[in-house]
């Protein structure tokens, strides 16, 4: 096994694209190194993206924020700008694993691991987030809902890495909010998930919507649906019920060892109701 | 034994304080060393190759291309462990549970392994083992096992305990009854009655340290271990007996211990470790993965109870009556029979009938888990008790109180009761604030009573007294909750010297005499025993020793606070001598002076507990909190408090654990899902609430200081106590532990 510490993406790119065996992409490794562990799998290459320095900030711009993909996730809950403009986002991000384990995971490795129960994803997808990839081809742009296609399957090219997370930057009357379910209070695995976005008018009323859920189905769902349920209203205990209704329909989820396929369908339609009543407080708020 | 066990009253000064334990800054620090710690020069490392499969016939084993493999030193199958158990069938089941011989019997069933260079090489090598199985229908649920039509685990098991004796082969290994009275006649005659059937899953005892092991057999065939074990003394017995060794040859060493719960009583991959080493000649560290410690090791029994109590109108309990299904993996076990014996031990009963059935599963052989069985029992007798207290109209409490066992009661399991603490308990949980706090909305609060036997056992402890007149106290007991310390403050106790002048180790097997595993609550019970045995011989020495510095008789000196005291009208003005003075002449008085004791510590005071649970679910969820909880417990006298409450805390936070969301969940292919502590969920500190505990103090009379056993009761009430909140929470009684957020969320929606 070989073990590559680049100091810059374009070097970084270049060694995925030229590997022969199996190659893997480290960030904080709190998927890739446990997976190793455990005989999951055994890489004969590993490239250590965290010296490459452009990829260690979050920055601030007229645009919105660039997340590099090796920022660890406790420091995306640092940040008091991303917080106040995406506390889903946030939230999510800092439920991962523990207090240690959020000290070196990231949201890049997070989506690409493309485990349906991710924690970040469902906030990043109701976000309409964007992710920043670069490749033997140059680099190229795409939605986040793109980039998991099955569990632990991603649609990324052969020598493609994600560089960085777009998100934009604060909207007003704008709010996002993410829950799961766990049964212990953390070190935890979500059961099933929804994170939800909502836009205000000035009058308080819903002008776009989008949610998503977790754990509910082979990848993080985006449910247009729900959020076409939550846009013109004032997430009233009617659409509510609605959205719930929906969100449990949308499911298609499995039985095992977390949860029975009745358990998610009911606690998603349940986490969606209270994740839009979250996001409609906080969309309020500003 | 020339000493007096029973109990006097008297007034102590070190036992019954909080000194700091003598382990904890080694702990704190990482310096203790636990299992892993060990290494030797030249040490191999071994691996087990486990059966992926929960049934199949080993038809054949290739090891030759591992055997090749560069750095492979030496590769084991049962064939390099011959059958020496000479017809001792629990013997022989532990060899084949160590290394499957002819089947493998679950997933996870060791089947053959390698020592090689290094972990890699390990693991590798036991990939280029080639096993040949050949498939057989499986059962891993303990009713499907039961039923007639099950999959044979073993065609030579013919259930015992049934007359007539059967004529066809089960799983069900043994039927054991207790019991007295007419329970048809009482039951026919209640005005209330109860019956339901529960069920609890398998969980692990889920110590954080694994199975770790060094084994170094020498050329001349004297050998080492050091391992993490609840008993090197059994250890080394099964080990010797198993591979054909004297036992005064093999030498084992504990280390510290990072858990055990029952669990590091049994061994699995010592012997294995031990045939490695003679094999290749070279010492052979063994550490199990967390993988293999789910797989293969533990676990508890999964059950399937069914209870029917009947009551008069007056509250009395007028016959109580349970049948208990058991797993206890592919191999015998008598984990019903316990089951069977602890499930009424609380109450004063006319009518009484248990029956047990111990049944054959493909899962891990089942292992003692703190208090073995009898959390199971308890939650479905308790959960009964609580319902039948609502038919009759009665307060949880005072049902139990009216129904309570007391001394002279004829305890349902056979005995008769000396004095015991179950209503002292239940009467301090009445009073207690916790049972008045107010609830809120979604809230639920549970009650429940626990009962456990104790042990005693064997026990050796040699008191040495140095020349500086400190003194080295060396048990043979593993410390697993803080023994050490409670050890020392007895020998300072009994000597009259400050706990700082006692140092206590525990010896290695080569060291000191025989002594029982550290279990059945025994550690600080037997080894505070034998320890005022040995003190009180060492106590003697130093009366001759002073007598024959002074040149009076012996009868004339006697020993008050750490001196001795010169008495009598001719000596009594005598300055006393202090122990420091007696030690530092010892090499002109007659040599060194020391205290032993061997003894059968018998008469471990039975033991009983209530618990309070104060529960929150999340109706749309299914979802708990646990807001409160409270142990009161009869610790006959804590010798150090606070490892007295660590033990309470600790059996209620598995307890609950056990309660809520830990089972062992298999597939249909009869494999483990959820080997890890991602999807084996204990709390983690932020699931619990700083649990309340309440120390009673009702002397054991076979005990000089009253000690009873505190370490296991404290598990049993607490699935029972949380399903009585969680019932009264959500008002459906719950019958499945764990009451998982899905079971929850299913039973209210049912």
């Amino acid at each position: 096994m070989r073990y590559i510490r680049p100091s810059s993406i374009e070097d970084a790119v270049g060694l995925l694209a030229e590997a022969s065996g199996k190659a893997a992409v480290l960030a904080g490794g709190s998927d890739l190194l446990v997976r190793m562990k455990g005989g999951f799998i055994e890489p004969e290459l590993i490239i250590d993206i965290k010296a490459i320095d452009a990829l260690r900030h979050i920055t601030e711009s007229e645009d919105g924020f660039v997340i590099g993909a090796a920022v660890p996730c406790a420091v995306l809950g640092e940040n008091a700008a991303l917080r106040r403009a995406w506390p889903g986002v946030v939230e999510g991000a800092n439920l991962i694993g523990s207090k240690q384990v959020q000290g070196r995971c990231t949201i890049v490795g997070n989506l690409c691991n493309a485990s349906p129960a991710a924690d970040s994803v469902p906030a990043l997808l109701a976000a309409g987030a964007k992710a920043r990839i670069r490749g033997p081809a140059g680099s190229r742009t795409i939605a986040v809902e793109m980039v998991p296609v099955g569990p632990g399957k991603t649609s990324l090219a052969p020598g493609e890495i994600i560089e960085a997370i777009l998100l934009d930057k604060r909207q007003p009357r704008s709010g996002d909010a993410y829950q799961r379910f766990t049964p212990r209070t953390e070190m935890d695995i979500a059961v099933v998930s929804a994170a939800v976005k909502l836009t205000l008018d000035d009058q308080g009323v819903v002008q776009s919507a989008r949610v998503a859920l977790g754990a509910a189905a082979p990848t993080v769902l985006l449910v247009e649906e729900a959020a076409e349920i939550l846009t013109g209203s004032r997430v009233d205990d009617k659409t509510l019920d609605r959205l719930a209704a929906v969100c449990s329909g949308a499911c298609r989820p499995i039985d095992d060892k977390r949860g029975t396929v009745e358990f998610r369908r009911k606690v998603a339609g349940v986490l969606a109701k209270r994740v839009a009543l979250a996001a409609y407080q906080r969309a309020g708020q500003k | 034994m020339n000493f007096d066990p029973s109990h006097s009253k008297r007034s102590f000064s070190s036992v019954g304080t909080r000194p700091i334990r003598p382990d904890g800054v080694d702990k704190v620090t990482g310096r203790a060393r636990y299992g892993a710690d060990f290494n030797m020069p030249g040490q191999l490392v071994g691996r087990i190759l486990r059966s992926p499969h929960a049934h199949a016939n080993i038809r054949k084993i290739d090891t030759s291309k591992a055997a090749q493999l560069p750095g492979v030193k030496a590769v084991l199958t049962a064939a390099d462990l011959p059958d020496l158990t000479d017809g001792d069938a629990a013997m022989y089941d532990i060899l084949d549970n160590c290394m499957a011989r002819k089947k493998a019997l679950y997933d996870g069933h060791a089947v053959a392994a390698v020592a090689a260079i290094d972990a890699r090489t390990a693991k590798q090598a036991l990939k280029l083992i080639e096993v040949e199985y050949e498939l057989l229908p499986h059962v891993t649920d303990v009713d499907q096992a039961f039923a007639p039509d099950a999959p044979l685990i073993n065609d030579t098991i013919f259930t015992t305990g049934v007359d007539p004796k059967p004529d066809r082969p089960s799983n069900v290994l043994m039927r054991s009854q207790f019991g007295h009275g007419d329970v048809d006649a009482g039951m026919a005659s209640a005005d209330f009655v109860v019956e339901r059937t529960f069920k609890t899953e398998q969980t692990h005892q889920g110590y954080i340290e694994p199975h770790a092991c060094v084994a170094s057999v020498s050329s001349d065939g004297t050998a080492d271990l050091w391992v993490c074990t609840q008993g090197h003394f059994v250890y080394r017995q099964h080990c010797a007996q198993l591979l054909g060794m004297d036992a005064s040859k093999l030498r084992v060493t504990s280390s510290e211990i990072g858990g055990g719960f029952g669990g590091k009583t049994h061994v699995w991959a010592e012997p294995v470790a031990l045939a490695l080493s003679r094999k290749v000649g070279r010492p052979v560290k063994l550490v199990m993965t967390r993988d293999e410690v789910f797989r293969a090791s533990g676990p508890t029994s999964a059950t399937s109870i069914d209870v029917k109590i009947g009551a008069l109108k007056d509250g009395t309990i007028i016959a109580a009556d349970a049948t208990l299904r058991y797993s206890c993996g592919p191999y015998a076990g008598a984990w019903a029979e316990i089951g069977a014996m602890t499930a009424f031990a609380c109450y004063k009963l006319e009518n009484v009938r248990t029956v047990g059935y111990e049944v054959l599963v493909n899962r891990p052989k089942t292992a003692a888990y703190r208090a073995p069985s009898a959390p199971m029992a308890a939650f479905a007798v308790e959960s009964a008790i609580d319902e039948l207290a609502k038919k009759v109209g009665m307060n949880p409490i005072d049902f139990r109180i009216r129904n309570a066992a007391q001394e002279g009661t004829k305890a349902s399991y056979g005995p008769v009761y000396g004095p015991i603490g179950i209503g002292p308990t239940l009467e301090a949980v009445k009073n207690h604030p916790h049972m008045k706090a107010p609830l809120g909305k979604n809230q639920g609060r549970g009650m429940a009573c626990g009962f456990w036997f104790n042990f005693g056992g064997q026990t050796c402890t040699d008191l040495n007294i140095g020349k500086d007149g400190t003194v080295s106290l060396a048990v043979g007991t593993v410390d697993v909750g803080g023994s050490r310390a409670s050890l020392s403050l007895v020998a300072a106790e009994e000597l009259g010297i400050d706990y700082s002048q006692v140092r206590t180790v525990i010896a290695d097997t080569s060291s000191l005499g025989y002594n029982d595993m550290t279990d059945g609550s025994r550690g600080t019970f037997s080894s505070s025993m034998a320890t005022i045995s040995a003190a009180r011989n060492a106590i003697k020495i130093l009366r001759e020793r002073a007598a024959q510095m002074w040149d009076i008789p012996v009868e004339d000196v006697t020993w008050e606070k750490g001196h001795a005291v010169a008495k009598g009208e001719t000596h009594g003005n005598l300055p006393k001598l202090s122990l420091k003075e007696i030690a530092a002449a010892s090499g002109t008085t007659g040599g060194p002076i020391a205290g032993h004791s061997e003894i059968v510590a018998d008469g471990a005071g039975v033991s009983f507990a209530t618990h309070i649970c104060d529960i929150e679910v999340d109706p749309e969820t299914g979802a708990t909190k646990v807001l409160r909880y409270t142990v009161v417990q009869d610790a006959g006298k804590a010798v150090h408090p606070t490892y007295v409450e660590g033990q309470y805390q600790g059996g209620a936070a598995q307890g609950i654990g056990w309660a809520l969301n830990e089972e062992y969940i298999y597939g249909k292919d009869g494999r483990l899902q959820n080997a890890g502590f991602l999807d084996y969920r204990i709390p983690v500190c932020s699931d619990l609430p700083m649990i309340d505990t309440q120390i009673l103090e009702i002397p054991n009379p076979n005990h000089p200081y009253g000690v009873r056993g505190v370490g296991e009761t404290s598990i049993v009430p607490p699935l029972a106590a949380v399903a009585n909140a969680v019932s009264n929470a959500v008002g459906v009684r719950m019958l499945h532990i764990p009451m998982s957020p899905p079971r929850i969320l299913a039973a209210l929606d049912a």
